[in-house]
């Protein structure tokens, strides 16, 4: 198929739509309204379910339920939304349920602006709701990404039978780029014989799909459970981006369309004759520790850029151990750092400052 | 040989119910389970249990069941209905659950006339957590939220869930009963058959609003309870048929 040139949006709704997704519930809230407007439009087309939630929170628990009958099935929102709708995904978690939920990410706290943020970082990789799960987190920095992802989302939610969110910002929600699908035609779906669908074959026990386990020993076995799950994802599912950092001195940590950035600062380093790389975690979680502990024995600094106060920061301390120094850029309330600013943290990383 | 005279319902397992002497949930399960029996629906059933002393009805329906977050039960059976039409898909509720923390998403379901039935259990107080005052406690009524009697100046009035849902335009049927004498539960019976039927049928949203005991949290004998209901519930939550669409 050819390239189309779609925004950001639009081309996560179409590429869900491509990978099988079969029910898509939201609630308007910019920048991602054109999410659930496209979904509107297409839905009906291809014989799946649309509906626009009386709020987010009504939203993620039909996401469960469509979840739990065995559907492929997405939500999207932004920021203040997916506040809501943690305690959903903290129930949908627990009972292992696979679905896609998109944050194009507004700033905050509170009801913030409607500019591009990385301000959820900590809120989409460490839990986010109650009690002790994770989501896969998938952070895009293109629109062709963004669609991959979601269709690759789709895959892994069904894989591991847990939730993925894909976490983009304004920037990739609003911006047009040229995409083109990996996939065209939605995949034989694994056989889902926990979903709770009608009780038809007897000779396997009744689905119950739950998260309640009053007794101790039992909700114990249950995280244990969901534990060694995520060991699993943390073992098979690291992805990450290295630009120039095989002979770097510098290395710039940056996620999503500021790491597009960040490329941009690291060549106008380099043609400053200051040898810098970048890396890009593209799953925020799991984290690629690894990958940031080996630069960390080769590079004389890293300077981590985020738009927020310095979130992923500190799994970039984490990994890195104290072992070379770590700079913070960053940028709130929508403002979009540039490359000449990322630049400049590089140059006074450079002489020590 | 002895003659069989009565058995209990396939769509009911076997396991014994965690409800306190003298509650009414256990006749309302019955009901439940021996209408989707009856109109051969065990294999497509898929139920939706709530927070509050229903929780645990995933363990007592014999069915596909789904344990849904406080309140969500009504969006958690729109997720399902909407993805496996030929399911049939009835949510499992108390006053706390519906009429209070989930008020939204069962007007809303309502509203969209959603092709599942939901069983709305009320009997003025949360039984789980041990008694608090609900948004149908009765004015005066002591709860341990409400100890000197619900204050109609300071902790409002009694919401009445079936009245309220006949308001809205898109739902289809509406019915409140009682089971506290055996005429009230032949009626009942036949209300949550209908209301089954009706999905059946395609007809659209479908609640039976029905009065329950709760001896354990009123302070009060199952027998006495029986009367309270009578004497107090019924007088401010009418029994009824509040809006049937099939009917006009």
């Amino acid at each position: 198929m050819a390239k189309v040139l779609m925004k950001g949006n639009e081309a996560i709704a179409e590429a869900a739509i491509k990978a099988g997704c079969k029910a898509f519930f939201g609630y308007p809230i910019t920048p991602q309204n054109q999410i659930p407007e496209y979904m509107s439009r297409r839905m009906p087309q291809v014989d799946g379910s649309f509906i626009q939630a009386e709020s987010e929170v009504a939203a993620i628990n039909m996401v469960y339920g469509a979840a739990g009958a065995g559907a492929r099935v997405m939500t999207s929102s932004s920021s203040p939304g997916i506040s809501l709708k943690q305690e959903g995904i903290s129930y949908i978690a627990c009972a292992e349920l696979p679905c896609v939920i998109v944050n194009i990410v507004r700033s905050g706290p509170g009801l913030g602006g409607i500019l591009p943020s990385q301000g959820d970082y900590f809120q989409a990789t460490k839990g986010g709701g109650h009690g002790d799960y994770h989501l896969i987190v998938l952070a895009p920095s293109s629109v062709q990404e963004a669609a991959d992802l979601v269709q690759d989302g789709f895959d892994l939610a069904d894989k591991y039978r847990m939730p993925v969110m894909v976490l983009g910002d304004g920037m990739i929600g609003q911006m047009m780029e040229p995409v083109e699908f990996k996939r065209n035609e939605p995949p034989k779906l694994p056989e889902k014989e926990w979903a709770a669908n009608g009780w038809s074959d007897k000779s396997k026990p009744r689905s119950v799909v739950n998260s309640l386990y009053i007794e101790a020993e039992i909700c114990s076995e249950v995280n244990r459970k969901l534990k060694e799950k995520y060991d699993e994802v943390i073992k098979n599912e690291v992805r990450v981006q290295e630009y120039m950092t095989d002979d770097a001195d510098y290395v710039i940590a940056a996620f999503g369309t500021i790491a597009r950035i960040a490329k941009n600062a690291a060549n106008k380093a380099r043609e400053q004759g200051i040898k810098v790389g970048v890396i890009r975690p593209v799953t925020l979680w799991p984290f690629p520790y690894d990958t940031f502990a080996k630069a960390a024995g080769k590079v004389k600094g890293m300077l981590d850029v985020e738009m927020n106060q310095g979130q992923m920061l500190e799994d970039v301390q984490l990994a890195v151990q104290g072992r070379v120094p770590v700079n913070f850029f960053g940028t709130q309330g929508g403002v979009i750092p540039t490359p000449a600013q990322i630049l400049d943290e590089i140059i006074k990383m450079k002489e020590g400052k | 040989m002895a003659k069989t005279v009565f058995k209990k319902t396939e769509m009911l397992t076997d396991v014994p119910l965690h409800y306190c002497p003298g509650c009414t949930h256990g006749i309302i399960h019955r009901l439940v389970a021996e209408s989707i029996e009856e109109l051969g629906m065990q294999d497509k059933a898929v139920g939706i249990a709530p927070v509050g002393c229903g929780v645990f009805a995933y363990k007592y329906f014999n069915c596909d069941m789904m344990e849904a977050a406080h309140g969500r039960a009504p969006a958690v059976a729109t997720g399902i209905k909407r993805v496996c039409p030929e399911c049939l898909v009835f949510t499992y509720q108390g006053d706390g659950d519906l009429a209070s923390i989930g008020t939204a998403e069962i007007v809303h379901a309502a509203a969209r006339n959603e092709n599942f039935t939901t069983i709305f259990v009320n009997n003025a107080i949360y039984g789980m957590t041990g008694g608090q005052m609900a948004p149908t406690t009765l004015v005066g009524q002591v709860t341990t939220t409400s100890p000197y009697g619900r204050n109609e100046q300071t902790q409002g009035q009694p919401v009445n869930i079936a009245e309220m849902l006949a308001t809205v335009n898109g739902a289809y049927y509406i019915e409140r009963t009682s089971v506290h004498d055996v005429a009230n539960v032949i009626k009942t019976k036949k209300a949550i058959k209908k209301a089954f039927q009706n999905q059946i049928d395609g007809k659209g949203f479908s609640l039976v609003e029905v009065l329950s005991t709760c001896p354990t949290n009123w302070g009060l004998s199952p027998l006495e309870s029986i009367d309270w209901l009578k004497e107090n519930m019924i007088p401010q939550y009418p029994l009824g048929v509040t809006k049937d669409k099939g009917a006009e």
